[in-house]
């Protein structure tokens, strides 16, 4: 046997097991809509590669972080200590910060290209899911290091939940590991980092992806007005595919460049008898609500201000959310208009919020 | 980016070949660059331990404070560098300090005052207390002596 059938044999062996042919034809047919927009479809893609960035710089942090009481011992001992630990370290951070953004440019181009409609509307709530989780795993991840900034960043974090009429504190509590913010607070934060959260979070990403390759690439409204002839495609394999790798590659120089030009700093160990430091603030995907809270805090004081701005905040999510079931589908019309103002509306606000925040920290 | 590419079968031209070799050179040699780039500082992260344990042994002295008070017939573990060893005050009052890894597969051996012997629980290995000879058993090799210097403060062992 020369070396070719072997292989076709192997192959042909594997086939009829794993139905690699049919994958292979469905690769082959697999196609992505080209028009002027096209440049936003690879945003996913890029949150994915941050997303992989994240499990394997996580995986390497893991291997000298050390939870509890030595936290942040072992995190001066990963910067300052072993090699190349201050890259490994600030390029985890970096990449969460890049795949936050990443994945707010992903959900506004979807929004804006109404790539939520049917039959594509658990690919919306799918994908806002694994936004409501990579912000969990922002804020739990701020605390492991556990230095003067993540202490107090959970520390104010943790009083929006505790806000919550009734259960509120209770809620605090729990996550709190106590009535204040401990080593028992970074136990547990390192649990839901490390465990609970990949095990929430791996599942729905398979789910979106999924969806991703059922449905196919969304194309914009104007778009798919066209007539069938003059809408345009390009192959998934290779040359999408090929585009897609190029974009994960510059991905990864802008963070090489990012962690290694910036590398991210540790501040004084957590101390809860030395009073905050000033310009203290959130990160900066959380500085939109945490200014919202705090402009309603002056309309509306004291609980009253609290509650009204935790209803608020539901409110808009809710029906951030629940767009796909406002604006259904083509024929929307009217509707299709209102969805996109309303979309305006939510970029305005969170960059207005973002902006007074960042200035009057000053 | 908003053009379909269209491929077009061109008859190749003999320079093309070399065009395309070159070009696939280039691209092998970057993905090696980066290949590496990305390895290295993950490989020395990974070793890090590894080497402060390097380091560690490379200590040729360990001053043991107090140990001077050891009673006659008794052992103190202590740690050369980054392996155990054992400082023993033998019964005649003579003192020996020798490595505590049993050289047959790697266990922590220990001092018997009654029998005056060091032994391995893990495969009944003994060794002479005073020479660190490998009298029966599976090891192959002697436990390396240490010197030692007894003074008021405590007992300086090292390398011989």
């Amino acid at each position: 046997m020369t070396s070719k059938t072997i292989a076709s044999s192997i192959y042909d062996w594997v086939d009829e097991r794993l139905g690699l042919t049919e994958l292979a034809a469905f690769a082959r047919h697999k196609t992505v809509p080209v028009h002027s927009q096209s440049f936003w479809y690879y945003w996913g893609g890029i949150s994915l590669f941050l997303f992989l960035v994240q499990c394997f710089t996580g995986v390497l942090l893991l291997v000298y972080y050390r939870p509890g009481a030595e936290a942040y011992e072992s995190v001066r001992q990963i910067n300052f200590v072993m090699h190349f630990g201050w890259l490994i370290r600030s390029a985890h951070s970096w990449s969460a910060n890049l795949m936050i953004f990443a994945i707010l440019v992903h959900m506004f181009s979807v929004y804006f290209m109404k790539a939520y409609r049917k039959p594509r509307e658990f690919g919306w709530l799918s994908g806002m899911a694994l936004l409501g989780v990579a912000s969990v795993f922002g804020f739990s991840g701020y605390l492991l290091p556990m230095d003067e900034l993540s202490y107090f960043a959970t520390k104010v974090g943790l009083e929006i939940p505790a806000a919550i009429p009734w259960i509120g504190p209770i809620i605090a509590d729990m996550l709190r590991g106590g009535p204040d913010v401990s080593e028992f607070t970074v136990q547990r934060f390192f649990a839901l980092h490390v465990v609970v959260l990949p095990g929430i979070f791996l599942p729905l990403l398979g789910f979106h992806l999924w969806l991703v390759q059922r449905h196919g690439n969304a194309a914009p409204p104007s778009v798919e007005a066209l007539p069938k002839a003059e809408r345009k495609s390009m192959p998934f394999m290779p040359n999408f595919l090929v585009k897609d790798l190029a974009m994960w590659l510059i991905s990864l120089n802008i963070l090489a460049l990012l962690a290694s030009v910036f590398p991210w700093t540790l501040g004084k160990p957590a101390d809860a008898l030395v009073p905050a430091p000033p310009g203290i603030h959130p990160e900066w995907y959380f500085m939109s609500p945490f200014e919202m809270l705090k402009l309603l805090g002056n309309v509306l004081p004291g609980e009253s201000g609290e509650i009204a701005g935790l209803l608020l905040f539901t409110l808009g999510i809710g029906l951030w959310v629940l767009i796909p079931f406002y604006d259904s589908t083509r024929e929307s019309g009217q509707r299709g208009r209102a969805a996109h103002y309303f979309g305006l509306l939510a970029i305005f606000a969170l960059l207005a919020t973002t902006i007074i925040g960042y200035w009057t920290i000053r | 980016m908003s053009e379909e590419i269209k491929i077009v079968p061109v008859a190749e031209e003999p320079g093309e070949t070399n065009t395309r070799r070159a070009f696939l050179a280039a691209a092998g040699a970057a993905g090696l660059a980066y290949t590496v780039a990305l390895a290295y500082p993950i490989y020395r992260y990974l070793a890090s331990p590894q080497e402060m344990a390097m380091n560690a042994t490379a200590v040729t002295e360990v001053s043991l404070k107090d140990a001077q008070k050891l009673p006659t017939g008794s052992v103190l573990m202590f740690k050369f560098g980054t392996s155990p060893a054992m400082l023993i005050h033998l019964q005649d009052g003579a003192w020996v300090a020798l490595t505590a890894v049993c050289t047959h597969l790697g266990c922590t051996v220990q001092y018997e005052p009654q029998a005056n012997r060091i032994h391995c629980a893990c495969h009944g290995g003994v060794y002479d207390s005073r020479t660190g000879a490998n009298v029966s058993g599976p090891p192959p090799k002697p436990l390396k002596l240490f010197k030692v210097a007894v003074n008021e403060t405590g007992v300086e062992v090292s390398r011989t």
